[in-house]
């Protein structure tokens, strides 16, 4: 088991192979459907959003509201697949890694290759569990979209499996799925 | 005629809405404890030992168990000689709204389908059934839409054989793959009209989870070893255990047809249910 800081460099992420399984320490960014609809849009057209993409690690994520005194509520995975027709921009952008669940496009797969990214898969429907890994939490864009609001996460030892690596090699087609 | 008050239905709901989002069923439970033991594969076993250990951490620190706290979807069977004074379907959301709110749970719905604008908690979906009796019963079902996205809807032939059947059911589930947190439930309805399915097979969701071979069908056990079969496994990364249950309800259907329909659930089926008296 690998234990990384985020930003990932070339180094780390050419080391990674699918099905690796991997702790992350560092900044995240949550964005899910409304928010990468509203950040394709910007790269379309050159507008500035309110962070940067380059280099950053994007989680498909949503999370509840958090209670008194905690950084974040539950924050686990959403379906990455619904993030697909997006994510060939956003890493053309510079993003260098994707946190989520479940399998990606063709598209996906050659566009993480082409630009030596990384999707990782953490553990589905256990957002609890996931939560006690998130430090800090505030919301640096898109505030009007409530829980879809892109969070800026500070994790520690956040656990994630390497679900596509940047040979293009797929975990579930390595399995056949 | 026997009267039960809008307020005792708000907080009923409330505390469903909490308990249901806080606290995984027993029987979901019991099946994910079932299913650790008979895995073999690592890294499956690790995949449910965090299953089992989010639920013991949402218990205990008061969380939702998923961030995707669904689109609530509650289930009435009113007693036709319960008289409620006051409006029930605004007692309901009411309840859902509180709940939600004093849950921590998340506000995922757009008023707008179209529009989607600012997301909030309402309006619930509401399923209300007159039946007999002076009992009202309520159940909470917050489903994701991970899962609820991969429903399916089919109309057999009526001389369609229980083979293809049996094969649709499994080729939902391998559509379905690693995308909406298996290990699924796996809700059938069969029979009645279009809409009916697939309220059946929402409503096959509810049925308690059981692996006595007296409170299955031929059918259930068949279609659930084939679906394990697929070795999709927790998460998607193989293993023995790709469904914990399959669960069928079937109603009467018209000699032109034959209504199938699947929803599936990710592992993380929560739903509560409460009785009140007049």
């Amino acid at each position: 088991m690998k234990k990384l800081t985020l930003p990932l460099t070339e180094k780390d992420i050419i080391s990674l192979r699918a099905g690796d399984e991997v702790f992350l320490t560092g900044t995240l960014y949550t964005a899910r459907d409304q928010a990468h609809r509203m950040i394709a849009e910007a790269i379309a057209r050159r507008k500035r959003i309110p962070f940067t993409l380059k280099n950053a690690m994007i989680y498909y994520c949503g999370p509840t509201q958090a209670q008194k005194g905690k950084a974040i509520g539950a924050c686990g995975p959403t379906t990455s697949s619904r993030m697909d027709i997006f994510t060939p921009a956003l890493l053309n952008a510079g993003v260098k890694g994707m946190i989520g669940k479940g399998q990606r496009s063709l598209q996906v797969r050659q566009a993480i290759r082409e630009h030596k990214a990384v999707y990782f898969l953490t553990y589905a429907g256990c957002a609890a569990l996931l939560h006690r890994y998130v430090k800090k939490a505030k919301v640096v864009a898109f505030r009007e979209l409530g829980p879809e609001a892109v969070h800026q996460l500070y994790v520690e030892l956040f656990p994630v499996i390497v679900g596509i690596d940047a040979q293009g090699t797929d975990v579930y087609k390595k399995r056949g799925i | 005629m026997k009267t039960i008050y809008p307020s005792s239905i708000t907080k009923a709901v409330s505390e469903l809405c909490i308990r249901a989002n806080h606290v995984l069923r027993d029987d979901v439970l019991q099946a994910l404890k079932l299913a650790l033991r008979r895995e073999s594969d690592k890294k499956a076993k690790r995949i449910f030992k965090a299953i089992l250990e989010n639920a013991a951490v949402a218990k205990k620190e008061r969380l939702a168990i998923c961030q995707d706290t669904g689109l609530p979807t509650v289930f009435v069977e009113l007693g036709q000689e319960v008289r409620i004074k006051g409006d029930l379907r605004s007692a309901l959301a009411k309840g859902v709204e509180e709940g939600y709110r004093r849950g921590f749970l998340r506000s995922s719905i757009v008023r707008d389908p179209l529009a989607r604008t600012k997301p909030g908690y309402l309006p619930p979906i509401m399923h209300i059934d007159i039946v007999k009796g002076k009992k009202l019963k309520l159940t909470v079902l917050p489903k994701g839409f991970g899962c609820e996205n991969k429903t399916q809807l089919k109309m057999f032939l009526p001389t369609a054989c229980t083979e293809e059947i049996k094969q649709f059911i499994v080729a939902a589930v391998k559509a379905a793959g690693p995308d909406a947190c298996p290990p699924y439930v796996v809700g059938v309805g069969i029979g009645g009209t279009a809409d009916y399915a697939c309220l059946l097979a929402k409503k096959a969701l509810l049925c308690r989870i059981t692996h006595n071979a007296r409170r299955t069908t031929q059918l259930e056990r068949d279609v659930l070893r084939e679906i394990n079969q697929l070795r999709i496994g927790p998460m998607g990364l193989g293993g023995k255990t790709t469904a914990l249950a399959v669960n069928i309800l079937t109603y009467p259907t018209h000699i032109a047809g034959l209504p199938v329909a699947v929803n599936i659930s990710c592992h993380a089926l929560r739903s509560a249910t409460t009785t009140l008296c007049a």
